[in-house]
C-alpha cells in the first residue's frame, strides 16, 4: 500500500528549484510529444526538427536570438508586475502601442535628426506609448475595482483593431503602393542589425540592460519590496504605509513601457515600417507570461528563459513549414509547458513522499 | 422597416446565445470559488469538436455531445492544477485558454475552409411562433437560443433553492465551514470545474455549427474574455446573464449594420471590447462590497489548514 503525504516544504534551495523546473520541462515535452503522436507527427522528428531549426544551426541561432530580444523586455516587465500580482495580459498591446508611438516619431521628427538623437528618440517614445497604454488597467483596477485580466485583454483587442485602422486609413504610406503599411522610418531611425543576421543589437543591448536593471530593483531597492509586499501581503502593505495607488501605477507604467521598448525593436529594427498586428508581434505578449513565470519572476532569469521561448517560436515556425503543422502549435506548446511549469511548482512548495508500508502497518495506523 | 427590427432583434439574441452559455458555465464555477480563464480556449476546442463530428457523421447533436466529452476533457487540467494542486488559478486558466487554442487549430486544420452542408435548422414552436413581432424574435430561433435560456433559468433555481446550489455557494464563500459540514469540497470544485467547462464547450458547438456553420481558425474571437466581464456584470447571477449577452449579442450585430454608414470597420470591431470596459466601468462605480462576488474566489484551499 503507497501513502502519499504532503508537507509544506520551509526551504527551497536553488538547485531544488532549478531540478523541478527541468523536470518539468522534461514533462512537458513528453506531453506534448503524446500530443503530436496523437495527430500523427513522429515526436523525435519533431523535437528534433526544433532543436535544429532553433539551437542547432547557425541561421537558427541568429533567428532564436532575434525573437529572443522582445521576450525578454516583456518577460522582465511582466515579472514586476506578476511579482505584485497584478496580472497584465496586456503585453502584446502594450509593445503594439510603443510601435505605433515610435513609428510616428520616427516618420515626423526623426528625418531631420541624426541617428545618435534620433534612435534613443524613438525608444523614448516607445517606452511613453507603452506605459500610458498599461497605466490604464492599473487606473481601472484601482480607481473602478476592474480585474486587470480583462481590462487588459480588451485593450489588446482594442489596440490591434487601432493599429489596423491607422495603416489602412490616415497612415497608409504613399511609397507603399496601396499596400496597408506606412512608409519606411527615416535611416537616422533604422536600427542597425549584426552581419548576416535579424540581430537588432542596440535592442538586444537595452534588452540585457532592463532584465538587470530590473532585477536590481526588484531586489536591492525600496520599491522592490514595495512591489513584493504588495504582491505577497497587501495587508501588512497597508500597516507598512505603502501607497498602493502610486506603486501600481508606476510598476504597470515601467512593465508596459519595457513591452513598449520591444515593440520599437520590432518596428525600427525588423520591419521598418508599421505593418499589421500580427506581423509587428506574433504573440510576443503572450508568450512573455510563460518567459516571465519559468524565470520564477526574477527578471535576470528571463534572459534565460526568453532564450529559450525564442528557440520554441524559431524552432514551432520551423516544423510548421517542414511538417505542415498550423500556426497554433506554437500555442500548444506555450499551454503545455505552462501547465507542467505550475504543476512543478507544486513539488517546490510542498514536500511530498511515498510511503511504501505492508497492509498490516497501514491498518496499524 | 419592421422587417428590419424583427432580424436585428433575431440575430442579436443569436449572436448573445454562446455568450450566455459561456456565462452560465463560469458563472456555476466562480461560485464554487474556482476562477477560470480558460473560457476561451475550451470554447475554440468545443467549436472545433462539434465541427469535426458533426461534418463526418452529419448530425450536430452527435456533434454537440462531442464537444461536450472534449470540454470536461481539456477542463480537467484546470481543475486539477487548481483544485488539487492549488495553483495559481490566473496561470493555470490563461495556460488552458493557450493549450485549447492550440489543440483546436491542430484539430481543425484539415477542415478550414469547408462549409458545413447540414445545417442545424431553427425551431419553431408552435402557436407561439405566430404571435407578431414576439413569435418570429421569440420562437423561430436556434434550438441553442431556447436551450441557453432554459439552461440558464435552471442553473438559477439550482444555485438558489436547491441542497447542491446551498452547496456550491457556501463552497465559494466558506470552504472550510463547508467542509465541516460533511461536504467534500474538492468534489464540488471538480463538478462546477467540468461543468463549466461543459458549458464553454456549448458555446463552442454553437458558433461553428450553427451560427457560422464553419471553422476557422481564431473563430472564438475574445468571446471567452468577454464572458469572463459578463459573468461580474451578471453579478454572478444566471438570470442576470441572459441581460448582459444579449446587450452583447446586440452589440456584435450593430457591427454589420453601422457598415454601411461609411464607419471604418476596425472602428465597428472595437466596439465589442469598449462595451465590455465600458459595463465593467459602469460596474465599479457601485461599491465593490456591494458585487457580491464569492468571498473565497480564486483562493486555493487546503484541507486541513487552519
Amino acid at each position: 500500500m503507497v501513502q502519499i503525504k504532503v508537507t509544506d516544504r520551509s526551504q527551497v534551495s536553488p538547485w531544488h528549484t532549478v531540478a523541478t523546473l527541468v523536470l518539468s520541462l522534461v514533462a512537458g515535452l513528453a506531453a506534448i510529444s503524446v500530443i503530436f503522436l496523437f495527430f500523427g507527427v513522429n515526436p523525435l522528428f519533431a523535437l528534433k526538427k526544433i532543436f535544429v531549426g532553433s539551437f542547432g544551426s547557425a541561421y537558427g541561432f541568429k533567428e532564436t536570438v532575434t525573437k529572443a530580444i522582445p521576450l525578454m523586455l516583456v518577460g522582465s516587465g511582466l515579472a514586476l508586475a506578476f511579482r505584485a500580482k497584478f496580472w497584465n495580459i496586456g503585453a502584446e498591446s502594450q509593445l503594439l502601442m510603443g510601435a505605433i508611438f515610435a513609428t510616428w516619431v520616427g516618420l515626423n521628427w526623426c528625418p531631420q535628426l541624426p541617428a545618435p538623437v534620433a534612435v534613443p528618440l524613438i525608444f523614448l517614445a516607445g517606452f511613453v506609448g507603452g506605459a500610458l497604454w498599461g497605466v490604464i488597467p492599473a487606473l481601472l483596477r484601482i480607481r473602478f475595482a476592474i480585474n486587470e485580466v480583462i481590462s487588459t485583454l480588451m485593450l489588446n483587442y482594442i489596440c490591434a483593431e487601432f493599429l489596423t485602422l491607422l495603416i489602412v486609413g490616415p497612415w497608409k504610406g504613399k511609397t507603399k503602393f496601396g499596400f496597408p503599411y506606412t512608409d519606411d522610418l527615416p535611416a537616422s531611425a533604422i536600427l542597425g542589425v549584426l552581419p548576416g543576421s535579424r540581430i537588432h543589437y542596440v535592442t538586444l543591448f537595452v534588452a540585457l540592460a532592463v532584465a538587470v536593471v530590473l532585477a536590481m530593483v526588484v531586489y536591492w531597492t525600496r520599491f522592490g519590496y514595495e512591489v513584493r509586499v504588495i504582491g505577497e501581503n497587501p495587508e501588512a502593505g497597508k500597516y507598512a504605509g505603502i501607497n498602493f495607488f502610486r506603486t501600481t501605477l508606476i510598476i504597470m507604467a515601467i512593465s508596459g513601457g519595457v513591452a513598449g521598448l520591444a515593440g520599437v525593436g520590432e518596428v525600427a529594427g525588423i520591419h521598418h515600417y508599421l505593418s499589421y498586428p500580427d506581423s509587428i508581434s506574433s504573440g510576443y505578449g503572450y508568450t512573455g507570461i510563460i518567459v516571465a513565470w519559468l524565470a520564477k519572476l526574477n527578471p535576470l532569469f528571463v534572459i534565460l528563459s526568453g532564450l529559450f521561448f525564442a528557440g520554441i517560436l524559431v524552432g514551432g515556425d520551423a516544423i510548421q513549414i517542414s511538417l505542415g503543422l498550423p500556426a497554433a502549435t506554437v500555442q500548444v506548446f506555450n499551454g503545455t509547458l505552462l501547465i507542467f511549469l505550475i504543476m512543478g511548482d507544486y513539488f517546490l512548495k510542498n514536500k511530498v513522499s511515498f510511503h511504501f508500508t505492508t497492509r498490516l502497518q497501514a491498518g496499524a495506523n | 422597416m419592421e422587417e428590419i427590427f424583427i432580424s436585428v432583434a433575431q440575430r442579436t439574441l443569436v449572436a448573445g446565445t454562446p455568450l450566455l452559455l459561456g456565462t452560465i458555465g463560469e458563472v456555476i464555477c466562480e461560485r464554487a470559488g474556482i476562477l477560470n480563464l480558460g473560457v476561451e480556449g475550451v470554447m475554440a476546442v468545443g467549436a472545433v469538436t462539434a465541427f469535426i463530428v458533426t461534418f463526418t457523421t452529419g448530425n450536430p447533436w452527435l456533434g454537440l455531445a462531442a464537444a461536450l466529452i472534449a470540454g470536461i476533457l481539456i477542463s480537467m487540467t484546470h481543475a486539477f492544477s487548481a483544485i488539487t494542486l492549488q495553483a495559481n488559478q490566473v496561470v493555470s486558466g490563461l495556460a488552458l485558454t493557450m493549450l485549447g487554442l492550440g489543440i483546436s487549430g491542430l484539430m481543425g486544420k484539415p477542415y478550414v475552409g469547408k462549409p458545413l452542408a447540414i445545417k442545424l435548422d431553427d425551431l419553431s414552436i408552435p402557436l407561439l411562433a405566430d404571435i407578431p413581432y414576439v413569435g418570429p424574435i421569440f420562437f423561430q430561433q436556434s434550438p441553442y437560443f431556447y436551450l441557453a435560456v432554459i439552461l440558464a433559468l435552471l442553473a438559477w433555481f439550482v444555485l438558489q433553492y436547491t441542497r447542491v446550489g446551498i452547496m456550491i455557494r457556501s463552497t465559494g464563500e466558506n470552504p472550510r465551514a463547508t467542509e465541516t459540514q460533511g461536504i467534500n469540497v474538492t468534489r464540488i470544485r471538480y463538478f462546477c470545474v467540468l461543468v463549466g467547462g461543459a458549458f464553454s464547450a456549448m458555446a463552442g458547438a454553437h458558433l461553428s455549427t450553427s451560427y457560422s456553420k464553419s471553422w476557422i481558425e481564431g473563430m472564438t474571437a475574445g468571446r471567452g474574455w468577454i464572458v469572463i466581464a459578463l459573468t461580474i456584470f451578471a453579478l454572478w447571477n444566471p438570470v442576470r446573464a441572459m441581460l448582459g449577452a444579449f446587450l452583447f449579442g446586440g452589440i456584435f450585430v450593430l457591427q454589420y449594420l453601422l457598415q454601411p454608414l461609411g464607419i471604418p470597420p476596425n472602428f465597428l470591431a472595437m466596439m465589442p471590447y469598449i462595451a465590455t470596459l465600458l459595463v465593467l466601468l459602469l460596474g465599479g462605480l457601485r461599491d465593490a462590497r456591494k458585487l457580491n462576488a464569492p468571498a473565497m474566489l480564486g483562493e486555493p484551499y487546503r484541507r486541513g489548514e487552519r
